[in-house]
């Protein structure tokens, strides 16, 4: 799984070659290279909803992410790869690592349940 | 009893060549390192079982793998789970890379090339790459690398555990990286190499100044490299760095494993041979376009291994070689040492007034050879009072007992009314 993360202060899509068709031509690379699996981006943060639930079960919601939160999730993909290099290498081409933003790179935990 | 006693010895002489080899090429096969690691030990037992009633078999690095496969076989029979996701694993290794026929080559596979790349691979913390180094190439054991590293046993087990999981749940692959990838991940294999060694050459804490069998698994290691990456000029360059440093080793310390300065080392009891060796991988390191970082501190080392004595050191050349080296590493330590090569070559004031600049570097902060350095060459302009200053300030910072009697003397030297 790739996750999109960008600095809170620049939450902009333009910036540093960011734009809006480097992510539809990163999209479609990965398509074509028949390693996406799903993914989305998200709405920008003033959209975001906090819900935490306290040790006696009374819910807090707060009206976007904390104050404190220096880069936030701007959306996600999940792809096929063989191994770590070669997500890396796709997290490199996004335009997600640019312009002051990161992705992490975290494995898919495969859960066994019985059935 | 003796014969036994001989073919336990080379039991241990058989592993230690052949552990890295034999690890390797198990992970290639099943690739999982616990269960490539836990295999391998049951076959090494099995050798200690059977080798000094049976004899030493005449290919004893195949007869250790082929032992330490049907183990692996076995294991996988009684866990079907387990067998599933390794079979899975292992077709996608084999799609990538298919393996060459088992009889192609009387010689055993050598997958340690590959194995140097997991361990030092750049997702895994910097501090764990020469643990794993030394635990799955060079065989060392869990406690043997914690010693190394100077840290207590069990976070050594934790650090290993914890890096062993990320190779694993991460998928950091088991391969040797592509020619256009390889200029990207060479270094962080050598730097774990160079890692070991440093802290076999200048312990960070502790008793000993240095510590030889540390340092000299880093050659080992250097040198298996080499054989692997002919073509590759930093290999001939780390590992000439190396051996013309280690040459230096039985100057380094007096009796009593007191420290002795570089300026003050009996020249005669340098390593020559080893030397010349070095010197000659200098020459593959340099012949080329763009030299790396290891074969220019390699010429560097040979130009102090050369002079007959300090002030016969070619010191223009190594101030010019330091500026290279800046401009490909613009580390603080190596400008503290170029200040150093500087202050031989146009006297101390010059030297000083380079550290100087470097005075508010944070990341020199804490590192006690700033201070040393400076604190050398107040003394040699005379000025006393500001050298005192200077080795006590060292002295807050320094680690090992033999650098701490030396700092201590040169305090008192220049204190002594």
């Amino acid at each position: 799984m790739l996750l999109f993360m960008s600095p809170t202060t620049e939450w902009d899509t333009t910036v540093d070659g960011c734009s809006f068709e480097d992510w539809i031509r990163y999209d479609r690379e990965m398509k074509d290279a028949g390693i996406w699996v799903s993914g989305y981006p998200l709405q920008d943060l003033t959209t975001c909803t906090t819900v935490q639930v306290g040790p006696d079960g009374d819910r807090t919601i707060t009206d976007g992410p904390f104050a404190e939160t220096r880069e936030v999730l701007g959306g996600y993909d999940i792809i096929d790869v063989p191994d770590l290099d070669a997500a890396m290498e796709w997290a490199a081409r996004s335009p997600g690592a640019l312009g002051g933003g990161s992705v992490q790179v975290r494995p898919v935990a495969e859960i066994e349940v019985e059935v | 009893m003796a014969g036994q006693e001989a073919a336990v010895g080379s039991v241990e002489a058989v592993f230690r060549e052949e552990h890295g080899r034999l690890l390797a090429s198990l992970v290639h096969r099943f690739g999982d390192l616990d269960l490539a690691e836990e295999v391998a030990s049951e076959a090494i037992e099995a050798a200690l079982l059977h080798w000094p009633t049976d004899g030493v078999p005449s290919r004893p690095g195949a007869w250790l793998l082929t032992t330490a496969r049907r183990r692996a076989v076995d294991r996988l029979r009684r866990d079907r789970v387990l067998a599933t996701r390794l079979a899975v694993l292992q077709a996608e290794a084999e799609r990538a890379d298919p393996a060459p026929p088992a009889d192609a080559d009387r010689d055993l596979p050598d997958d340690r090339l590959a194995l140097f790349f997991t361990c030092a691979h750049p997702a895994l913390a910097a501090q764990d790459r020469g643990a794993l180094t030394l635990r799955f190439l060079a065989g060392l054991t869990t406690t043997e690398v914690a010693r190394a590293f100077l840290v207590p046993p069990a976070t050594m087990a934790q650090r290993l555990v914890r890096a062993k999981r990320k190779i694993r749940d991460a998928r950091i692959p088991f391969r040797v990286p592509g020619g256009d990838e390889l200029p990207d991940r060479l270094p962080t294999v050598l730097q774990a190499v160079y890692s070991v060694f440093t802290e076999g050459y200048a312990a960070s804490s502790g008793p000993d100044l240095q510590r030889i069998d540390l340092a000299e698994e880093a050659i080992r290691l250097a040198r298996i490299l080499r054989r692997l990456l002919p073509a590759e000029r930093e290999v001939a360059g780390l590992l000439g760095l190396l051996l013309l440093v280690h040459a230096r080793r039985n100057a380094r310390t007096g009796p009593d494993g007191a420290m002795v300065l570089l300026d003050d080392q009996d020249r005669g009891r340098w390593d020559h041979p080893m030397i010349d060796e070095g010197r000659a991988l200098v020459v593959i390191a340099l012949t080329g376009p763009r030299p790396g970082p290891y074969g220019v501190q390699a010429a560097i080392a040979a130009l102090h291994d050369e002079a007959a004595d300090v002030t016969s050191t070619d010191w223009p050349q190594v101030v010019a070689l330091y500026d290279v080296l800046l401009g490909m590493v613009p580390s603080p330590v190596v400008a503290l040492n170029r200040a150093a090569a500087v202050a031989m070559r146009d006297g101390p004031d010059a030297g000083l007034a380079l550290l100087d600049e470097l005075a508010d570097d944070p990341r020199l902060r804490g590192y006690h050879l700033y201070p040393a350095t400076r604190a050398d060459l107040l003394r040699r302009l005379g000025r006393y009072d500001e050298a005192a200053a200077a080795y006590r300030s060292a002295l807050a910072l320094v680690g090992t007992e033999p650098e701490r009697a030396h700092l201590l003397r040169r305090l008192a030297s220049v204190t002594a009314d």
